[in-house]
């Protein structure tokens, strides 16, 4: 069964149509329910393809979970439920036609907390190509190394694949978690708190990643270092008690915020 | 200064706990050597007599005092392997059935609750079923398997209901327990990162199981794997009420058959002068093999464990 993403104009090259790249992502009156309990509040957010979107607010704001809903990976829990829509490239993510297997092949995704397999580096690169049943040795190989060096770590690890990927430093792991989320070229890359376990040096790497990134893929990450989304992002969206308080340019935002609430978060005032 | 001494009553009171903590490890340890000190030396006229050709012998004839072992320890070994071979996919399926998230939480422990049930049930119970619904089944759908396959010497008939495959079939039921419950908690100490992980790639719930879960937790599966062989081994009550009792060597899975723990289950009571000492010489055999079992199972967990580890 051939996923309808496959075949809509979700999968193929979208440069030219600017209209499609300003408004790639759309959720609409979104709500978000853990059993009776609302977490997300009525979110409307359009976020542009191929910039980097940063979601800030105090801890349980509701950041990680509207993420966690562009994958649909809130599904594997029990008891949840929403309303409201997300689009992407027009089609809702929710269609009763939509594979959440696709769906998940076209959107990476990237831990707080590296989650490398207990497998060789090679492998873990490869994993999403093998669960498609991709055999080509050379195809697997030349992924690899297309991988790892989109994420500079081909340099180090290019004499020890074949190791374990356990072997690696907590910074080489994050690193190899986004290289494996976009070995199957998906279009965005969901990144949740990705550097929140990482050392200074560590986290400098993957923000220089990110940015170097952006030119392929459209991202949007989770974090609680307001430095780390104003050295980064191109737009900020705040969220506060599961609503979205103000979704602006990441400067605009930083500089000039018009909701109260937004100002005293980023100077620190609450959160 | 009063609480001072106080402080050192309280060191005082668990040295006690201590020593009779050291004590009893000591006493265990103790105990066991003693057993098998006991069994060296009662066995000892049948080594000094047999040696190795007890193990190779494959005659046991009490009333001619000559005794070798050789079809019980085959015995031992295809019953609990083939035990195995039947209980460990049943067993590991069970497990993955009882951790995913199949069925609701409350059935889901209803049959947890309900598979550790056949572990509890005690090792009589089973040979009485055994007798009255497998030994039956066996010796029916047996000779007409037998019937059609007369050149195949492990399918030879004719088949008696007591049998080697009988004593097989009831030992995996019973060691099932043991392979599902241990890799349910190999299957469930696997992180929800690393399933989240294959999820967000992409995979579905059979690859995540397939690529994620079963190679993590497979040090674990086959230490479950390696225990319930070991169980297998030692089953006493309910082979020597199914297996046949029949000291003569057969390929034959049809055919009576005999373990080494059946034997001695069997013979002790009207033993007496060398054959003791064989029985006794059968349980040391018995033990260093089960011990042997466990201890092999514990190096290949661990060796695969550091393979896991380093992802080859």
């Amino acid at each position: 069964m051939t996923s309808p993403l496959a075949s809509l104009p979700f999968s193929e090259p979208f440069a030219d149509d600017v209209v499609c790249d300003q408004r790639f992502i759309e959720v609409s009156n979104f709500n978000f329910f853990y059993g009776k309990k609302q977490v997300l509040f009525d979110i409307n957010l359009t976020i542009p393809a191929r910039q980097v979107t940063a979601f800030i607010g105090p801890s349980g704001c509701g950041k990680s979970t509207l993420l966690r809903n562009l994958n649909r990976m809130n599904e594997l829990l029990p008891g949840v439920s929403h309303s409201g829509t997300i689009a992407i490239h027009g089609i809702s993510i929710f269609d009763p036609s939509i594979e959440v297997i696709a769906l998940r092949r076209r959107i990476g995704m990237v831990f707080q907390k590296s989650n490398p397999f207990p497998k060789s580096i090679f492998e873990n690169v490869v994993f999403p190509l093998r669960i498609m049943g991709k055999q080509s040795r050379s195809f697997l190989e030349e992924t690899v190394e297309r991988s790892l060096r989109a994420v500079a770590l081909w340099d180090e690890v290019k004499d020890r694949l074949k190791e374990s990927a356990l072997g690696l430093s907590g910074g080489q792991m994050q690193r190899l978690c986004i290289a494996r989320a976009i070995a199957n070229q998906p279009e965005v890359l969901l990144m949740d708190e990705p550097c929140s376990a990482l050392d200074p040096i560590a986290t400098a790497k993957i923000e220089e990643l990110i940015v170097e990134l952006k030119k392929e893929f459209t991202i949007i990450i989770v974090t609680h270092s307001m430095q780390q989304a104003s050295r980064i992002s191109d737009l900020t969206a705040f969220f506060y008690l599961g609503k979205l308080i103000e979704f602006d340019q990441t400067q605009r935002i930083f500089t000039a915020p018009i909701q109260k609430k937004t100002e005293d978060y980023i100077t620190g005032r609450f959160g | 200064m009063s609480f001072l001494s106080r402080q050192s009553n309280y060191w005082k009171r668990i040295d006690y706990f201590h020593l009779f903590c050291w004590g009893a490890s000591i006493a265990t340890v103790l105990l066991f050597a003693l057993i098998i000190c006991e069994i060296i030396s009662k066995a000892a006229p049948a080594i000094q007599e047999f040696g190795w050709h007890f193990l190779t012998g494959s005659e046991w004839r009490p009333n001619r005092d000559i005794y070798g072992v050789f079809p019980m320890i085959i015995g031992t070994a295809a019953s609990s392997f083939i035990a195995l071979f039947l209980a460990l996919p049943l067993g590991v399926s069970v497990s993955l059935f009882l951790s995913e998230n199949f069925l609701p939480a409350t059935p889901r422990h209803f049959f947890r609750m309900m598979i550790e049930m056949l572990a509890a049930t005690p090792s009589v119970v089973y040979g009485l079923w055994g007798i009255f619904t497998v030994v039956p089944l066996v010796h029916h759908y047996g000779n007409m398997i037998a019937r059609h396959s007369h050149s195949l010497p492990f399918l030879k008939g004719p088949a008696y209901g007591n049998s080697l495959l009988t004593a097989s079939l009831v030992l995996s039921l019973m060691i099932l327990p043991t392979i599902a419950s241990l890799s349910r908690s190999a299957l469930e100490a696997v992180p929800q990162s690393l399933r989240e992980g294959a999820y967000a790639l992409g995979a579905t719930r059979w690859e995540t199981i397939l690529h994620v879960r079963i190679p993590y937790a497979a040090p674990g599966i086959i230490a479950a794997a390696i225990l319930a062989l070991g169980r297998a081994m030692g089953e006493t009550m309910a082979v020597a009420m199914l297996i046949g009792n029949s000291q003569c060597f057969t390929l034959s899975l049809f055919s009576p058959s005999n373990t080494l723990s059946a034997l001695l289950a069997n013979q002790f009571a009207e033993a007496d002068g060398l054959q003791i000492s064989a029985l006794m010489y059968v349980a040391l055999i018995l033990v260093i093999l089960t011990l042997g079992t466990n201890f092999l199972g514990e190096i290949i967990r661990r060796h695969m464990q550091k393979i896991t580890a380093e992802g080859h």
